[in-house]
């Protein structure tokens, strides 16, 4: 498969355990993966899979259980504020609610003079900056002169997405772990957002993690799909493989649920029985 | 051909905001629905598909206000009616409704058998609880929901669970028209299919006639409702079988709809999605002319000066736009989208 | 942020307690410019004098104050009915009653008809049974102010000359004559009289809005402050150092704050108990609803996207807290301030009625106001102006400053609109 490619992020054993005793629930159990560079990974999983959990503890904003995450080939260490920072330079997220995503209180400049400033561009001057932010704009085809002294509530849903991905331009990561990039905004602008990603991908080589309900989206993006079901991964394989000729059992009732439009479901067969 | 069990003619309504504007959210919208059929409604968010849901009802509160059309039931006109008396004579008995939210509308300190008592009795009816009973549990187990869930609260049901109850409880009095407003998009997709079911049980077994679903996941709507209609603006944009309008819509807009369809299935990983360019207009101020001009790529000047009528064109499917059928198809690169799987 | 100061402005409640609250705020300022004084002066010599204006008897028999004389007609009427007063003319009614006069025919509020009827059945001879020989002699007694209630006589004034050691005729007063009430030197307004001590009502409660609300501002900080940064901390970081501030959280909210105040407040003794001290002691007591509530709302800001994105932007935990989490809660947080301003303002009223309050030869304070009035029982005697006034001020204080709250939670909790 992409096996001579580099692995640039893996885990053995992750395991996530919330609350003791009798109250105690595996979110994450014991799940083994491996990430390859330049790929499109996406994790499928309905609510309550832990899918959420994982990429927390993949972007180190929450802790691991058990088990070990290697960033690179090496071990990742994220005990100190210090390294922490230099681990979000290589991994970074977009989040499934743009409206969430930020801050209401700062102007969104903010937003991209931290990606500047955490690139360790803070003594640039102010013309440089500007043109990086510019150019970060233009990539996600927005203007960055309207968006300049904006607050975030005067963009629309679509337009905020789209500034994360300029964040996204201007941080270069190596891996971006998208939660539902696109489940809040409407389907017309789903296109721009999705290509906007790809093309991000393939200018600074970076892998992508997405993270999503639904088959569709999973099938249409990536390479690679991993289906979570109960805090493990059922079924993984290249997209073709898993959506086409399901082996697992999850994934065929997944599939068999998930509405389509050229075997719609035919409730006559089962409802009158 | 059928009998017509909903006719909207011309209905439009707005909402006025806390600073006294008015926002036109359903504009002249006129469109029926036979018995036995199902039609669905999709749109973006903001297109005025949830008002027109709940303008239907005929049960109008600030700051959702009426402003003209009818509104007709089984030969009943009921856009006209006070509150009172659409809450008492229309809602439940012609008309139920479900919203996304339903299942949280339950009272999680009351047993499911108390909210079917409440709604007979609020309609009027005379029956002993025992007899609630047994008509209920009848209702309920011919609609493959265990009985038991009667006498369970609410907290007690899962997700799914709470959707499926509200449903068997608002369409209790077997009312003639059923609106669902994206009545599983928060469930996942396993409760989701077992709702579909339900509604599809209901519409088979002839506890409603007819049926309305909104919802922006049209993939979902193809599995669902016989018709399909999309919305823009608050206006009707095209109309037609669920085939034509996944497999072959007219109107630029909802071409760029079904051009952003995402199924996982073979085949669909080569197509080229399409993106609808800009943001849907500010309804304080609908534009004059097509609503969509300014977002239409293949909008001239006449669009945006001349009002657009919703024209038929022939097998019951129809479309709101300036040019003929044949010169869209014409600007198409492809004359049709095309889903086959070769 | 401008839009929502507009529907501040706009909402009936919070502009109604902002006015209220501002009117009291205004009047401990401009009230003391206008009326300088010490506020806990003791100007009078007796207890409780009803609210009224007083002048000077001495400076209006003053030989250069010019006397006018004015015929007013119904004056004497005025002046014989004024010298009857309610009291004695009942009196007169009863014993006409037991004289056997039918009751339908007395009416004491009819002056001349009262009088007629008495000189016509009056008989100081006459024993009526049950009738003590003190009751009889007060009837005689008032039979005779009643003879001469028609007599109006000038009153002469004399002065005493120490030399001659004799009296020296000066003036004679007349029933018709008058003076202005400006030329006399000496008047006091007493708006509300004064209290048990003899100070001047309404300087005082003035002083004591001053002094309640100063306390409050102190507690209210103190409470929010702490409060503040303990919920901050104990939802941000979580963990074990969550664990111990909610311990002593829970300790505070099972033992209650005011039995907690009261014995805080004993032990610091009279002499330690400034207006200063009292409020940081109430300040401390109150702080753990607001953290606990603070906290709570911690809790659910530091799981939403925009957090984690600024964690993921290499931001340090103090600077997500103060940019990315206290903007949010600050509406929050001024709303729990108004509420802590009041309930501090309420729980110094009620440790100054235990007489746990702050010294009352220092300050004046509303609950110390409360607490002397019903030492001296004001409430028994009457006086009604020593406590009703401090009661309706705090109920206007507590009233203003929640109505301020809900105003403000209108505005930012739009959930709550109608």
């Amino acid at each position: 498969m992409s096996s001579k490619k580099e692995v640039c992020l893996s885990g053995t054993g992750v395991t996530k355990v919330f609350g003791f005793g009798s109250k105690k629930t595996v979110a994450v159990n014991n799940i083994d993966f491996q990430f390859h560079s330049g790929e499109l990974v996406s994790i499928v999983g309905e609510s309550g899979s832990g899918k959420t959990t994982l990429i927390k503890m993949l972007l180190g904003l929450t802790s691991v259980t058990n088990g070990d995450i290697f960033f690179m080939g090496e071990k990742r260490d994220i005990s100190s504020h210090r390294k922490k920072k230099e681990y979000w330079k290589g991994i970074q997220a977009i989040f499934q609610d743009p409206f969430s995503s930020y801050n209401i209180f700062s102007k969104i400049d903010s937003v991209l003079l931290d990606c500047i400033h955490m690139r360790g561009g803070r003594r640039l001057p102010r013309e440089k900056k500007l043109k990086m932010m510019r150019e970060a704009c233009s990539f996600v085809n927005l203007k960055f002169d309207e968006m300049t002294n904006k607050y975030p509530f005067e963009l629309s849903g679509g337009q905020m997405q789209r500034l994360m991905i300029a964040r996204i331009f201007l941080l270069k990561p190596k891996i971006l772990l998208a939660d539902e990039p696109t489940s809040m905004i409407d389907a017309c602008s789903r296109a721009t957002i999705l290509d906007m990603l790809l093309k991000l991908r393939d200018e600074i080589n970076m892998m992508i993690i997405f993270i999503t309900h639904d088959m569709g989206l999973a099938y249409y993006v990536s390479d690679t799909v991993y289906i979570m079901e109960k805090g493990k991964f059922v079924e993984h394989g290249n997209a073709d493989e898993v959506v086409l000729a399901p082996k697992a059992d999850y994934t065929k009732k997944l599939l068999s649920d998930v509405p389509k439009i050229h075997e719609p479901w035919d409730f006559r067969k089962s409802g009158k029985s | 051909m059928n009998k017509t069990i909903l006719e909207v003619n011309g209905l439009s309504t707005k909402y006025i905001t806390r600073f006294r504007e008015d926002v036109y959210a359903v504009r002249n919208v006129s469109f029926k629905v036979e018995e036995g059929h199902s039609l669905g409604i999709a749109g973006e968010s903001g297109c005025g598909k949830s008002t027109l849901a709940l303008s239907l009802m005929g049960y109008y509160f600030a700051p959702l206000h009426y402003i003209s059309g009818d509104i007709i039931i089984n030969g009943k006109n009921i856009s006209g009616l006070k509150p009172d008396q659409v809450r008492k004579n229309v809602l439940g008995t012609e008309i139920a409704y479900i919203p996304q939210a339903a299942m949280n509308a339950l009272n999680p300190t009351r047993k499911v058998i108390r909210f079917i008592e409440d709604v007979m009795y609020a309609h009027g009816s005379k029956m002993s609880k025992k007899e609630i009973y047994d008509l209920a549990r009848e209702r309920f187990e011919i609609l493959n929901l265990p009985a038991d869930t009667l006498h369970k609260f609410s907290v007690e049901l899962s997700g799914g669970m709470k959707q499926r109850t509200v449903i068997a409880i608002s369409t209790i009095l077997s009312p003639k028209v059923l609106i669902a407003d994206e009545p599983s998009s928060a469930l996942d997709v396993s409760s989701q299919k077992m709702v579909i079911k339900m509604l599809h049980d209901l519409m088979d077994l002839g506890f409603i006639k007819a049926m309305l679903f909104i919802t922006h996941e049209l993939p979902l709507l193809y599995n669902v409702t016989d018709d399909i209609m999309v919305m823009y603006a608050g206006q009707i944009v095209e109309k037609g079988s669920k085939d034509q309008m996944i497999f072959d819509p007219i109107h630029p807009y909802s071409k760029g709809l079904m051009g952003s369809i995402l199924v996982p299935e073979d085949g669909t990983r080569n197509i080229k999605l399409t993106a609808i360019p800009g943001t849907p207009p500010n309804l304080k101020n609908p534009p004059t002319g097509c609503s969509f001009a300014e977002r239409c790529k293949y909008a001239t000047s006449r669009c945006k000066v001349y009002d657009v009528e919703y024209t038929e064109l022939e097998g019951g499917r129809g479309s709101r736009c300036l040019k003929p059928e044949h010169e869209l198809r014409g600007l198409y690169d492809d004359g049709k989208v095309d889903f086959s799987n070769e | 942020m401008r839009n929502q100061f507009r529907q501040l402005i706009r909402s009936g409640k919070f502009m109604t307690g902002f006015i209220i609250f501002n009117a009291l705020v205004l009047l401990t300022i401009f009230y003391p410019i206008f009326n300088p004084g010490n506020p806990l002066a003791m100007i009078g010599f007796d207890s409780f004098i009803p609210p009224g204006t007083y002048f000077s008897l001495y400076d209006s028999v003053n030989p250069n104050i010019h006397v006018y004389t004015l015929r007013i007609p119904g004056a004497d009427e005025a002046r014989i009915q004024s010298l009857l007063p309610m009291d004695e003319r009942e009196a007169m009614g009863e014993w006409l009653i037991r004289e056997g006069v039918p009751k339908e025919q007395i009416n004491i509020e009819d002056f001349t008809g009262l009088l007629e009827l008495w000189f016509a059945h009056y008989n100081p001879d006459i024993r009526i049974d049950g009738m003590t020989i003190a009751d009889r002699r007060f009837y005689q007694r008032l039979n005779a102010k009643v003879e001469g209630i028609f007599d109006i006589v000038d009153i002469h004034l004399y002065t005493y000359n120490n030399e001659t050691e004799e009296y020296e005729f000066q003036a004679a007063i007349s029933s018709e004559d008058y003076i202005r009430l400006r030329d006399v030197v000496n008047i006091v307004r007493l708006p509300l009289g004064t209290d048990n001590f003899g100070m001047d009502m309404m300087r005082k409660l003035v002083s004591a809005i001053g002094t309640s609300l100063l306390i409050g501002l102190i507690a209210g900080s103190i409470a929010t402050v702490i409060g503040l940064i303990l919920g901050l901390v104990a939802g941000y970081v979580g963990g074990i150092i969550d664990e111990i501030i909610m311990f002593f959280s829970n300790l505070f909210t099972v033992i209650p704050g005011f039995v907690l105040l009261i014995l805080i407040s004993y032990s610091i003794g009279q002499a330690g108990r400034s207006v200063t001290v009292i409020g940081i002691v109430i300040g401390l007591t109150a702080w753990v609803w607001t953290t606990r509530s603070v906290r709570s709302q911690v809790l659910s800001l530091r799981h939403r996207d925009h957090v984690s994105l600024s964690k993921l932007s290499g931001h340090s935990m103090p600077r997500i807290i103060i940019k990315d989490i206290l903007p949010y809660i600050a509406s929050y947080v001024v709303m729990a301030f108004i509420l802590q301003i009041s309930t501090a303002i309420l729980a110094e009223a009620g440790l100054s009625m235990l007489g746990l309050g702050p010294r009352t030869t220092d300050v004046a304070t509303l609950g110390l106001m409360m607490n002397w009035a019903m030492v001296y029982s004001a409430h028994l005697t009457g006086a009604w102006w020593a406590y009703y006034p401090v009661l309706l001020v705090i109920a206007l204080i507590s009233f203003s400053l929640n109505l301020m709250n809900t105003g403000l939670d209108q505005v930012f909790n739009p959930q709550l609109r109608n």
